[in-house]
């Protein structure tokens, strides 16, 4: 299981070669991931930045809550996922989820229950800054 | 005998500091340390809250030594 908190950039290929290297050779007949990545718009506004703040330890924990709870409903062999906190610059990615299992239908729908899972669950909040320099907090999540 | 008060996000730039320490005595729920903590007796609609790094109700218990969090809804992701 692997949780992680990235104040810099992440390059996500990176993130799950290293990941997949954890697991035991040959153990591995699926990986699914998703990334998700900053917009430069959002709600007909151009968008400069953004900051991502969190509560740091409730945050992790519900990271690794949300990877009990696909682990105990999915046949899968270990899930990671990486966030961004901080600064943020359109383009960079935000969030990657990526599961590992025997066969791909449990990759598949274990990664996405990850991602609709932390953000409704883990406390997360993004503020935008916008092309005239107001800032503005982003109040709800797109609905997918 | 106190409870440590956290805010976020929005709410946080609302407090000077983002961060309190109340006296716990007097205060039995999570609604009680909004008020001790902000002076203010109505919860904003769609404020959320912690304990000790669990989400909890607002009229659910608080005790002495607790971390008592408020941030609004989430938007990790």
């Amino acid at each position: 299981m692997g949780v992680l908190l990235c104040e810099q950039p992440f390059e996500p290929a990176v993130e799950i070669t290293r990941f997949e290297a954890t697991l035991a050779t040959g153990s591995v007949g699926a990986t699914a991931s998703f990334v998700g990545t900053m917009r430069n718009h959002n709600e007909g506004d151009s968008v400069t930045a953004m900051t991502l703040e969190h509560y740091p330890g409730m945050t992790e924990k519900q990271l690794e809550e949300v990877i009990s709870d696909a682990k105990s409903q999915w046949d899968i062999i270990d899930a990671l996922i990486v966030h961004r906190v901080g600064e943020i610059l359109p383009g960079q990615p935000i969030v990657l989820t990526a599961v590992c299992s025997a066969h791909r239908a449990a990759a598949f729908d274990a990664c996405r229950f990850l991602m609709e899972a932390l953000k409704s669950r883990a406390t997360f909040w993004k503020k935008e800054t916008l092309a005239n320099g107001d800032t503005r907090w982003v109040e709800k999540n797109t609905p997918g | 005998m106190t409870i440590k008060v956290k805010f976020f996000a929005s709410l946080r730039e609302q407090q000077p500091d983002g961060l309190k320490e109340v006296d716990a005595s007097g205060l039995s729920t999570i609604n009680d340390v909004w008020e001790k903590a902000t002076g203010t007796t109505l919860v904003p609609a769609a404020v959320l809250c912690s304990v000790n790094l669990e989400h909890r109700e607002l009229h659910e218990s608080v005790k002495d030594g607790d971390e008592v969090a408020f941030f609004p809804p989430v938007t990790g992701g």
